[in-house]
């Protein structure tokens, strides 16, 4: 072993693992939500993109002839998670299994593996994925659809079924168990003239079913509380710092508030921004990867701000429903040159650049 | 994070930014100082602190007494070096100093004869409330006192009356904020007295009236002894025994600056130009010893801590003591497998050996087991760009972009990160969850530059001497030709034509 000449001769003990597994820990609230509204499904799409992605690093470290000690570092298992999070219920499992694979192999190790990619793995994966199957990747189960469709997701077996052969196998419950986000319907209804209260109205929008997350959506994305539960676990824990989630939603809540007092009956209210979509979970989870955000604290503070300029402009005025994805994936591309711009004024530096 | 809110809006005391709060492991806190007892050898490196070398002013075989000048300062940053115990001169060679890569200085080597004779030459100076600032000056001076903290700094430089940046505060630094180290702790508890006497002439020097003597609230006892000792003051100065938040490296004399005074030391200027002076608790004990008894600064309070060292403690001990010497007093001969560090584990050196003697800036010795060291230097992973680096440099920098131009010597980028800013004080390698040796990568960045300035020096020297041969041989050359031309002139009379066009 390599024994440093150099001081300090302690360490704080932090590693790469126990980074990556308080992400872990945080999402975990999000992921028992998951799986109590959407039952035995959740499991399998969680197991199976977290397996997936597994697999991908530990082929393509092998491929690379490079030693396959990250594996124990968990940030191949926490992208799985956070990909699986961001999945529709019944997303079939073999585009499951692809993201897993897009996620790692071309999100992550082409540019040279954990600390290389530009942008967040999960993220990169699952655009890949909304880009080639929009239809899939839209179609929401509404959860704690027991009551709604008979169907009873927590029978392991009917659960298996969907999750093998898909929306096929049950055509018929399929409209009843799915339906379109909050987002995706008030934007269907203003493009056939109807504004957004009546829409609001028509979908039975309830700000507390958001909340705690029983409106439609992705497996992990409904609920913000559990959301804001794993973030604020985060920062208590100091794995991430409060720049970017603090920004990045006072962005969103900002312009939605300004937007939706100059003309309501267009713009959605600040709150139905904050809650719907994945918007909490890209603020906490995705945005804050710190490999791909910047790591200036007023460089954190541009970005967030420019997330949040960024997903309320393409959830209003872009092609897809959700934006906050988008958004955080080109900010990711400004990193460098925000960091560089954004350095923190040293000790005893004047004030003005001389 | 709420705190760091409140600071902004200025609630709460500002500290100086970023710091971490390391396992402190003062095990040896409540250790009294025990006295080493002289060594068979003493060998005393020519320069033991900052600045230029001394030159020696013995030779061997020459007797000399207890703090005898044995080598003197050249030039003005440097202090004389002194005899820790009457003995003989024995040999003058180059010898082991305490620095990471072994290299060696000249130094003096005095076998001692037992007796611990003191030599009489510097006087006491009892009255000094009433002496010149500048006699004091060089008495300190004269004694050797440079900054016992670490850094060996001649002190007499920073005791001056500047009538541009008067000095308007003295920050007695109690702060120790390095793990296992407690040698000032223990200075605080046992001569309280004598650290108030030497801050009362320090004040004196300066012509300051106010004092702040800044201790970490880890050292409660010394806190109290402090708040005790200075009730005997006479002087009538604006004492305050600070008690600050136990942080790494508020110790660092710009760091403490900014924890007490909430100001920053403007880049490239000195403490003063804030009015401000920082006296480390040890060199203010020195300067005691030097006025009140006339004492050369002959010995020094060291820690000898570490998981390695079976009893571990504080010492008294002689300048130019064997390390080895010291580790046997507490119990420690074999030195198989262990790492031995000069100074705190945040910043000392890692020695190869502990054939190498104590100096000025000693302020510990640690041995440490391999299994201690080597969790502490895990292998080195990728950055995960978390920034925790960024938020402990107390310098804000942002330590990891550093650390990449310096690997790739991009050491014009790595100037303007400020790389010569950084004060290696290694905060960022202790957060660093990829274990990444940022301030290894630091020290190569900075080598490097040096090597860069250096042979741009050289190409520099090179080229102006080439020059100046070219322009010298010129001249020759024109010379000759001029005395060539008043030659033929003169011898003759009418040249031909053709000729005088040759030329």
């Amino acid at each position: 072993m390599l024994i440093h000449l150099s001081s300090p001769h302690i360490h704080g003990g932090d590693s790469i693992r126990s980074q990556m597994m308080s992400v872990i820990w945080a999402l975990m609230p999000a992921a028992c939500v998951s799986v109590y509204m959407f039952g035995w499904l959740a499991v399998f799409q969680i197991s199976s993109c977290m397996l997936a992605c597994l697999a991908t690093e530990w082929l393509t470290l092998k491929w690379m002839g490079r030693s396959t000690s990250p594996l124990g570092d968990a940030s191949a298992a926490l992208t799985g998670l956070l990909l699986a999070l961001t999945l529709p219920a019944l997303t079939p499992w073999w585009m499951t299994i692809l993201g897993g694979i897009f996620a790692i192999g071309l999100g992550k190790q082409v540019y040279g593996g954990l600390g290389y990619n530009p942008f967040n793995p999960a993220l990169s994966a699952r655009i890949i994925l909304l880009i080639s199957f929009p239809l899939q990747m839209t179609t929401w189960v509404i959860p704690l659809h027991v009551q709604l469709s008979g169907l009873n997701l927590y029978d392991i077996s009917l659960a298996w079924t969907l999750f093998t052969s898909g929306i096929a196998a049950l055509p018929q419950a399929v409209d009843a168990m799915t339906m379109a986000s909050p987002f995706g319907y008030v934007k269907t209804a203003w493009t056939q003239g109807i504004d957004v209260n009546t829409a609001l109205q028509n979908y039975h929008y309830s700000y507390l079913n958001a909340f705690i997350g029983r409106e439609a959506g992705s497996l992990g994305e409904t609920s913000a509380l559990a959301l804001l539960l794993g973030g604020i676990y985060l920062l208590a824990r100091h794995t991430i710092t409060w720049q970017i989630p603090v920004s990045f939603l006072a962005t969103v809540a900002v312009l939605a508030a300004i937007a939706s007092t100059v003309d309501p009956n267009h713009y959605t209210p600040p709150l139905f921004h904050l809650l719907a979509g994945g918007l909490i979970l890209c603020v906490f989870f995705m945005a804050t990867d710190p490999v791909s955000s910047p790591v200036t604290p007023v460089g954190q503070i541009v970005f967030g701000v420019g997330c949040g300029i960024m997903t309320w402009s393409i959830r209003t005025w872009g092609g897809y429903p959700e934006g906050a994805m988008f958004a955080v994936v080109l900010m990711n591309c400004t990193v460098p040159i925000i960091d560089h711009y954004c350095r923190p004024k040293v000790y005893g530096q004047p004030r003005k650049k001389a | 994070m709420i705190k760091h809110f409140f600071k902004k809006l200025g609630f709460s005391q500002a500290p100086f930014a970023g710091g971490i709060q390391p396992d402190m492991r003062k095990e040896t806190e409540h250790s009294p100082i025990e006295v080493c007892p002289l060594p068979p050898l003493l060998i005393m490196p020519i320069k033991q602190h900052i600045g230029q070398a001394c030159s020696p002013l013995v030779a061997v075989g020459d007797h000399v007494l207890r703090g005898q000048k044995i080598a003197k300062a050249e030039g003005y940053v440097s202090v004389p070096i002194h005899a820790p115990t009457s003995g003989q001169v024995i040999k003058i060679e180059d010898y082991a100093i305490p620095h990471p890569s072994g290299m060696g200085l000249t130094s003096i080597f005095i076998e001692p004869d037992g007796l611990d004779e003191r030599d009489e030459t510097l006087k006491p100076i009892e009255d000094w409330q009433h002496t010149d600032v500048s006699a004091l000056r060089e008495q300190v001076r004269m004694c050797g006192i440079a900054g016992l903290g670490g850094a060996a700094f001649p002190t007499f430089i920073k005791l001056v009356q500047d009538q541009r940046n008067p000095i308007e505060t003295v920050i007695l630094n109690g702060i120790e904020c390095e793990p296992f180290l407690t040698n000032d702790h223990r200075l605080m508890v046992e001569h309280s007295q004598k650290i108030v006497l030497g801050m009362q002439i320090i004040m004196h020097m300066v012509g300051a009236n106010q004092v702040i003597i800044a201790i970490e609230d880890n050292k409660a006892d010394a806190i109290e002894c402090m708040k005790k000792a200075v009730n005997d003051d006479d002087m009538g100065l604006d004492i305050q025994v600070l008690s600050l938040p136990t942080r790494y490296p508020q110790g660092s004399e710009k760091q403490l600056i900014e924890s007490i005074t909430g100001k920053q030391v403007p880049m490239g200027k000195l403490p003063m130009h804030v009015g401000v002076l920082c006296q480390n608790i040890g060199t203010t004990h020195a300067i005691y010893e030097a006025v009140i008894l006339g004492y050369p600064l002959t010995e020094r309070v060291v820690t000898i801590s570490g998981d390695a060292v079976p009893q571990q403690g504080n010492m008294l001990v002689r300048l130019g003591t064997s390390m080895r010497f010291i580790y046997a007093q507490r119990g420690l001969t074999d030195f198989d497998g262990l790492q031995i560090l000069h100074g705190g584990p945040m910043m000392g050196e890692r020695l190869r050996h502990p054939d190498i003697p104590v100096i000025k800036s000693s302020t510990g010795l640690l041995a440490l087991s391999q299994d201690f060291f080597r969790e502490a230097h895990p292998e080195e992973e990728p950055c995960i760009r978390c920034g925790h680096c960024s938020e402990a440099c107390p310098i804000s920098l942002t330590p990891n972009l550093l650390a990449d131009h310096c690997r790739n010597e991009q050491l014009e980028k790595a100037a303007d990160y400020h790389l010569f800013d950084c004060i290696e004080c290694g905060a960022c390698s202790y957060v660093c969850p990829s274990h990444i040796p940022l301030v290894h990568y630091f020290r190569f960045g900075k080598g490097q530059a040096a090597q860069v300035r250096r042979e741009q020096g050289f190409a520099k020297d090179s080229r102006e001497r080439s020059e100046s041969r070219d322009s010298r041989i010129q001249r020759e050359k024109d010379e000759k030709a001029a005395k060539r031309r008043k030659v033929r002139a003169t011898h003759t009379p009418t040249p031909a034509e053709p000729n005088q066009g040759k030329e």
